[in-house]
């Protein structure tokens, strides 16, 4: 019986192909929870079945067709109602007719390239789902099922050390080292900061990553900032001659690859922000990006699910399966596979049967796929889940060179040029002044790399515990070892330092 | 597994290490006396400073300025960028006749602001920016604060 408006008349399910040995991934929602989801990388074919249960067995559904649409949209929280769809399929189910009983529909996108990886920020979420419609007279039955996508990298072929002289003229000269430009999510970025002159009393340095998202275009952009971590690196007043080291490890942040003009709609863009304190509580900081990139895991698992998804390739989609051949039957997909318009009957609910047919014994199936003339060999695969065919990284992997000359000004190189932002003298944030002296006309012996200051009115709270995240060092620890007439503070004795499991 | 052991460091020459900071730079305001009698007076302070700064012209100075020298440096450096810190108030109330105690010639009230001057030029001197002012560079080291000065930077003292 169908009720005007009572209630949906019918459930919709998404069941994915292999989704009990597919990875999943977890991304956050917009209210901060975290959820997990199917993973899913370009290229990859999405396959699966949509299964209908009536809520009143033996009552009719009449429909005006059923269709499922795999989407990638781009939403943009002020502008709710208009999601670009930069990817859009659809595969018919079923033509306009009845259903009397429950249903099941497999479906397939091959080889469906998705661009770009899913996002959730804080004015825009980047998301892929599948939408299951039934249509009606007044109102459709729809299900969403929504789906993760990662963009993986290889190794960047060039990936140069971020070296280079930044200061203040007369005040504070710097010379602040990075390993690489390119840090992949689970990296380290180790670093260090030599002093060169240092004419201001510091109090302590510390650095932080910063999450730009930027949104909009032209005069309507937007930019969010949000420090994703925070630490000391050194507390004390250095001198000239001294080194300070940096180890930040990445894998204990909540970091997304670098994404620039993602459909010309938003950025993410990742900063280091190198920020020392004098006595006054007045704020020097730098600011260099760094580009982060996702790596491709190698495991063995998915290994399994990729054969089954090719074996079901093989194996006609719409048509029910009925072979007496105990080992293809197992992996075949079950149920009243619908043609257009017939109303088959079957025995079997597809419901009952979708947890068995999942799970086909590894070694029979494996056999099969093996000694079928019509399957590519499972090595070149291009479904293979570890992503884009890139040759693996070797594991022992020795550091990339330094850059063993000195950036100056000139003679940025063209990786730190593209990567850096433009922190010209005449471009201050309205919150920031830009404090290079440029009234003296004698040539300048410093990069025209600023340092930015901060006044701070009055000074923050007396916090020395920045939030310290599970693998973090705090490199040199210092006391003021010269008589400054200001107080000193020295800390604690070095944290320990935590081993970065690989 | 990735390398996370330090980058090369070029090392500290001994003479870097011990030698004296290239930041000293003390400000002292001390020694507060009053002047003259009865309506006519007024309370100055010592500022004495001691510093190895280059762009300072004299390495050790020591001046006499009254409450509204502060007064006129803050202003002169408002007109510029810098967030200028606040001065000790200018205690109005203690101005007022009737009172009790010795109002703004207070030996406690005095103290109270001798210890506020002394914060504020003290922020002021480091601030990188505010080092290039001549008024900053006139109220710390010339005997007599010229009014009528040319605002402006300080050419490059080395």
């Amino acid at each position: 019986m169908n009720f005007f408006g009572f209630g949906p008349s019918a459930e919709v399910e998404i069941v994915l192909d292999g989704q009990e040995s597919r990875k999943t991934a977890e991304i956050k929602t917009e209210d901060g929870k975290k959820e997990r989801h199917a993973l899913y990388y370009d290229g990859e074919t999405v396959a699966g079945k949509v299964n209908i249960q009536l809520k009143k067995p033996g009552s009719r559904l009449d429909h005006y067709g059923i269709k499922v649409e795999l989407i990638g949209q781009v939403e943009l929280y002020y502008d709710r109602g208009n999601h670009h769809d930069f990817l859009n399929l659809v595969k018919e189910l079923a033509r306009p007719g009845d259903l009397f009983q429950h249903t099941s529909y497999n479906f397939e996108f091959v080889n469906v390239e998705k661009p770009y990886e899913s996002y959730t920020g804080s004015n825009v979420k980047l998301r892929y789902f599948l939408r299951v419609t039934i249509v009606r007279r007044l109102s459709d039955i729809v299900k969403e099922r929504d789906l993760i996508v990662h963009t993986l990298s290889a190794y960047p072929e060039m990936n140069s050390s971020i070296k280079m002289e930044v200061g203040i003229e007369d005040c504070l000269h710097i010379e602040f080292e990075y390993n690489k430009s390119k840090y992949h999510l689970k990296d380290v970025i180790v670093g260090k900061i030599y002093f060169l002159l240092v004419r201001i009393k510091i109090k302590h340095m510390e650095i932080a990553i910063i999450k730009r998202e930027t949104t909009g275009t032209g005069p309507n952009t937007f930019n969010e900032n949000e420090t994703i971590a925070k630490y000391e690196i050194m507390d004390g007043a250095p001198v000239r001659g001294e080194s300070i080291p940096i180890r930040v490890f990445l894998a204990g942040y909540d970091l997304t690859p670098t994404m620039k003009d993602i459909n010309k709609k938003f950025s993410v863009r990742y900063y280091l922000n190198l920020v020392l304190v004098d006595e006054e509580d007045r704020r020097y900081f730098k600011q260099q990006e760094i580009v982060l990139w996702r790596k491709g895991e190698k495991t063995r698992k998915p290994f399994q699910a990729s054969l089954q998804q090719q074996y079901k390739q093989m194996q006609n989609p719409n048509v029910q399966f009925t072979s007496s051949d105990s080992s293809l039957k197992s992996a075949a997909a079950v149920g009243a596979g619908k043609d257009h318009t017939n109303h088959k009957t079957s025995a079997r609910s597809p419901l009952e049967d979708s947890s068995s047919s999942e799970q086909p014994t590894p070694d029979k199936e494996f056999r099969s796929v093996i000694n079928s003339a019509d399957v590519n060999s499972p090595v070149t695969s291009p479904l293979s889940e570890e992503g884009p065919p890139v040759p693996p990284p070797p594991t022992d992997q020795t550091p990339p060179p330094h850059a063993n000359e000195k950036n100056d000004s000139n003679a940025d190189d063209v990786e730190t040029a593209d990567n850096g932002p433009t922190m010209n003298n005449s471009s201050p944030s309205p919150d920031q002044k830009v404090v290079d002296v440029d009234e003296n006309q004698e040539p300048k012996t410093v990069t025209d790399q600023g340092v930015e200051v901060e006044d701070v009115e009055t000074p923050p709270p007396p916090t020395n515990s920045t939030p310290t995240p599970p693998t973090a060092t705090a490199a040199g620890t210092k006391s003021s070892k010269k008589s400054n007439k200001n107080r000193n503070k020295s800390k604690s004795s070095p944290v320990p330092v935590a081993e970065a499991a690989d | 597994m990735e390398a996370t052991k330090r980058l090369n460091v070029k090392k500290q020459t001994l003479d870097d290490a011990y030698a004296a900071p290239a930041n000293f730079l003390e400000i002292d305001v001390i020694n507060p006396i009053t002047h003259g009698i009865g309506n006519k007076r007024y309370t100055d302070y010592e500022v004495r400073l001691r510093t190895n700064l280059p762009v300072f012209r004299i390495k050790e100075s020591s001046v006499r300025r009254r409450y509204s020298d502060f007064e006129w440096l803050r202003g002169e450096l408002e007109r510029g960028v810098i967030v200028v810190p606040p001065l000790p108030s200018k205690a109005w109330k203690r101005q007022l006749p009737f009172r009790q105690d010795e109002g703004i010639f207070d030996e406690d009230f005095i103290e109270d602001r001798r210890k506020g001057l002394e914060i504020f030029v003290n922020k002021i001197a480091g601030h990188p920016l505010a080092q290039n002012e001549k008024c900053l560079h006139m109220f710390l080291q010339d005997p007599v604060i010229d009014k009528n000065y040319v605002p402006g930077k300080m050419r490059n003292v080395q």
